[in-house]
């Protein structure tokens, strides 16, 4: 095997492929990632752990066709740091020879027959704008659940029913939904998956520059307990969570006492600067009257802070407490210039969702859940 | 100050039960393997001691030695009022237990000299005694919390020692070393094989000595306090660290399912006690004692705190399921710790496959087997009866239970003997040592 390839399109192909091998993974063959120089001046780059799968095409000059299995994070460093010049790359006996310019590395070349086959090219299920995908998914993924004791919980469930798709996640302290339209392959598609949140997170961060994301589900994804991505030349496998995801729909509240519309930036930074003083895990308690929300945090002997920001309240005044953390992150996911919350208790869950203006209409695309902060009696 | 209530828990059950007045009476755990919490002196006199297993405590006593198991709001409830009482004294107070504190009375403004002190502690242990409705307590009054506290137990009961400033050494050097906290029996013994008795001994050993043999906290420690130099401050906020409750069984356990009904039940008093203090806990410790006594604690913290004694019984149980319990407990504790006064509550949906999950796991219990439970009745407990008023808990079993109807404001009443399940009599809060006589209430 013998080609040459441009630094940063090396570079760009390995560091992505390689973004998600593990640093000690099961087997070592894992940490490859495998070259095919095709006759066609084409490179293909492809990783797999047999969680997630990797692969991306890019040009190349191939003056001999052939295979090679390299450290993959160790070829993603290299190439990240060689000089902006041609990096030919080609075989020679068990090493693989990394030359550019004046600079010369011999890589091992790994036992490439020892390498697992990776799931087959995904067939289409439908396409989302790349930017629409990589913002939902940044959404819902917030309120995945990171720990371990319901591994379930850690997944965004994906939901496709014809051209709707509606992504949920929640770690049972608070749930996000976004619902979007794509256009499937099939106007009666219908699908559940299951995706782990992480996996999700990273795939729509790296594809979602593209202009559109295929979306392969089902049988298409090319084995059951898959999900398929493509963009471009890159194409990305997941396999997916098992497991029955619990009925959380019930949680949306099904009436609201009040309703609160605030600009959005203005309220992320007076959180931000009252929760300053909020240790870890104690809440801010924020009060709601008409014209405005004062926001406090800190007790007794603790440091205090508080700041009042304008707000227009419709319904009963309420005091509510939340975790501050949890009420920024929903808060940012908006990306709207005001956000909405609705209250009905301040024992009861509270729903956040955006809207472009003051006076517009409320955009319930995504929603928020939040489940607040109780005091004891 | 040093301030230690005489006997107390076993004080305030013949203030409450004047037919107990004057006899042996000792409070603690009444099963199997049950030990002494307090003996009152008449027991003393027959050699109970605290912390000596119930069993052993029965042997040494003579019939008639009345075996209670505690009345822990009771006794909470005159502990209020000898902390309110110190409160009064100083705002720097220690509360070190339920019948234990420290005060500070140079933070109140008080006559130091040793008149002054003198007449202040005469007083405070008159009004004690007042207020409680007749419970005694000793009290030392030093320079230092170390000889304050072993002035106070110098004369006991009722007694105050005030050690004047200068005189430490001099009521310190001929005591044994174990009157300094710190030195149990295990130091004790070490310290004799280089023959030291008394303070005065451990003080004749040089620092380098103490350290060689002790190591270098303790060793150091001592050396300190065998000259009386402890300026240890009167702390004053001592917040809750942890809640739990445990239970030590008739006979050793190992069905899986009766340690988990166990664990349950253990829970259910975390959790309640979580609630009615206001706090909410995020790490769960599991302890358990094996049949040959070797103790385990195992610990898990959740995301968030919570009281829910159902999430508290789920990570114990699972704690539990870590352990080795082939050979048979012989007793389980679940505790909570991390306290807050807050929590992040949980969002609510349907768990239907997750509670299936759950109960087919677990199973049902077997018809017969079921844990070790307090009886209905517990001796000592306080009860009411519909035409009778208010009493306590003489003896139950074999479906009766025998009440003697006394307060701590009557003399000693009549015995009367009921079914268990007789529908006139319930449980009650302990009775006021204030209160006019029985039988008001009914």
């Amino acid at each position: 095997m013998k080609f040459r390839v441009e630094r940063d399109v090396l570079a760009d192909a390995v560091t992505w492929v390689a973004r998600g091998l593990s640093p000690r993974p099961p087997v070592p063959v894992l940490a490859g990632v495998l070259l095919e120089a095709h006759d066609d001046g084409t490179l293909t780059l492809s990783a797999f752990d047999y969680e997630v799968s990797a692969r991306v095409t890019v040009a190349a000059e191939v003056s001999e066709a052939g295979t090679a299995l390299v450290l993959g994070r160790l070829l993603a460093d290299i190439s990240r740091n060689l000089p902006d010049r041609p990096i030919d790359i080609a075989t020679e006996g068990n090493k693989v020879q990394v030359t550019c310019g004046s600079s010369r590395f011999s890589l091992l070349l790994m036992p490439s027959e020892d390498y697992p086959t990776l799931p087959t090219s995904p067939e289409a299920s439908g396409t989302i704008a790349g930017d629409v995908f990589t913002q939902a998914v940044g959404q819902v993924s917030i309120a995945a659940d990171r720990g371990d004791t319901l591994p379930i919980l850690t997944g965004v469930r994906v939901e496709v029913e014809g051209d709707k798709v509606t992504l949920l996640a929640t770690d049972r302290y608070r749930l996000a939904m976004r619902e979007l339209n794509w256009s499937p392959s099939a106007s009666d598609a219908s699908h559940v998956a299951l995706v782990p949140a992480r996996n999700l997170s990273d795939t729509a961060k790296s594809l979602g520059a593209s202009g559109k994301v295929e979306i392969a589900l089902g049988a298409s994804a090319g084995g059951e307990g898959l999900i398929g991505f493509e963009a471009g030349q890159r194409r990305a496998t997941t396999r997916l969570l098992d497991g029955e995801y619990p009925k959380v729909t019930s949680i949306f509240p099904t009436s609201v006492d009040s309703v609160c519309v605030i600009s959005t930036p203005g309220l992320v930074e007076a959180v931000k600067r009252v929760a300053l003083v909020a240790e870890r895990n104690t809440p801010v308690r924020l009060r709601f009257t008409d014209g405005q929300v004062i926001i406090e945090a800190g007790t007794g002997d603790d440091a205090q802070a508080s700041e009042a920001v304008e707000a227009t309240l419709t319904g009963p005044e309420l005091e509510i407490a939340f975790n501050p953390q949890f009420l920024l992150d929903g808060l940012g996911a908006l990306g709207t210039a005001y956000a909405r919350l609705s209250f009905t208790q301040p024992s009861r869950p509270a729903v956040i969702s955006g809207q472009d203006e003051a006076d517009g209409e409320a955009d319930e695309s995504y929603r928020y859940v939040l489940m607040p902060v109780r005091f004891a009696n | 100050m040093h301030l230690d209530l005489d006997a107390f828990f076993a004080a305030v059950e013949q203030r409450d039960k004047p037919s107990l007045r004057g006899r042996p009476v000792i409070v603690g755990g009444v099963g199997g393997r049950g030990v002494v919490a307090t003996a009152s002196y008449e027991a003393r006199a027959y050699g109970a001691r605290s912390a000596m297993p119930t069993s052993e405590a029965r042997r040494r006593c003579p019939a008639g030695t009345a075996f209670l198991s505690g009345r822990f709001d009771a006794y909470r409830k005159s502990s209020s009022v000898v902390m309110d009482l110190l409160a009064e004294l100083s705002p720097a107070v220690e509360q070190v237990s339920i019948d234990e504190a420290y005060v500070d009375l140079a933070e109140g403004a008080h006559d130091l000299s040793v008149e002054g002190v003198t007449a202040l502690g005469t007083e405070l242990l008159d009004r004690l005694r007042e207020r409680t409705g007749g419970l005694t307590a000793s009290a030392g009054i030093a320079s230092s919390k170390l000889m304050a506290k072993i002035g106070s137990e110098l004369h006991k009961p009722a007694g105050l020692t005030v050690v004047a400033p200068g005189k430490e050494l001099e009521l310190l050097h001929p005591l044994p070393v174990t009157v300094i906290a710190g030195v149990g029996p295990a130091t004790e013994e070490r310290l004799r094989t280089f023959g030291v008795r008394t303070v005065a001994d451990l003080a004749g050993l040089s620092l380098v000595d103490l350290v060689s043999i002790l190591g270098q906290a303790h060793g150091a420690g001592l050396h300190q306090l065998a000259r009386a130099v402890d300026d240890r401050p009167v702390v004053t906020v001592r917040e809750a660290k942890s809640i739990s409750a445990e239970e030590t069984f008739d006979a050793d356990i190992t069905d899986d399912r009766v340690l988990r009904d166990e664990i349950e039940s253990l829970a259910r008093r975390v959790g309640q006690r979580l609630v009615s203090t206001g706090l909410f806990g995020r790490t769960i410790t599991l302890k358990a004692r094996h049949h040959d006594f070797s103790t385990v604690t195992r610990s898990s913290t959740l995301g968030q705190a919570t009281a829910d004694a159902a999430l508290v019984a789920a990570v114990a149980g699972r704690l539990l399921a870590g352990l080795d319990t082939t050979n048979g407990l012989r007793l389980l504790g679940v505790g909570v710790s991390g306290l807050a006064a807050h929590a992040q509550d949980e969002l609510q949906w349907e768990e239907v496959s997750a509670a299936e999950q759950v109960s087919e796991a677990a199973g049902p219990a077997p018809a017969g087997v079921t844990a070790h439970k307090d009886p209905v009745w517990r001796t000592g407990q306080d009860v009411m009866h519909e035409r009778h008023g208010p009493g306590w808990v003489w003896g139950s079993g074999a479906g009766r239970v025998t009440v003697r109807f006394e307060g701590p404001t009557t003399p000693a009443g009549p015995v009367r003997t009921f079914a268990a399940d007789d529908p006139a009599l319930a449980p009650t809060s302990p009775p006021d040592w204030e209160a006019t006589p029985v039988g008001r209430h009914t």
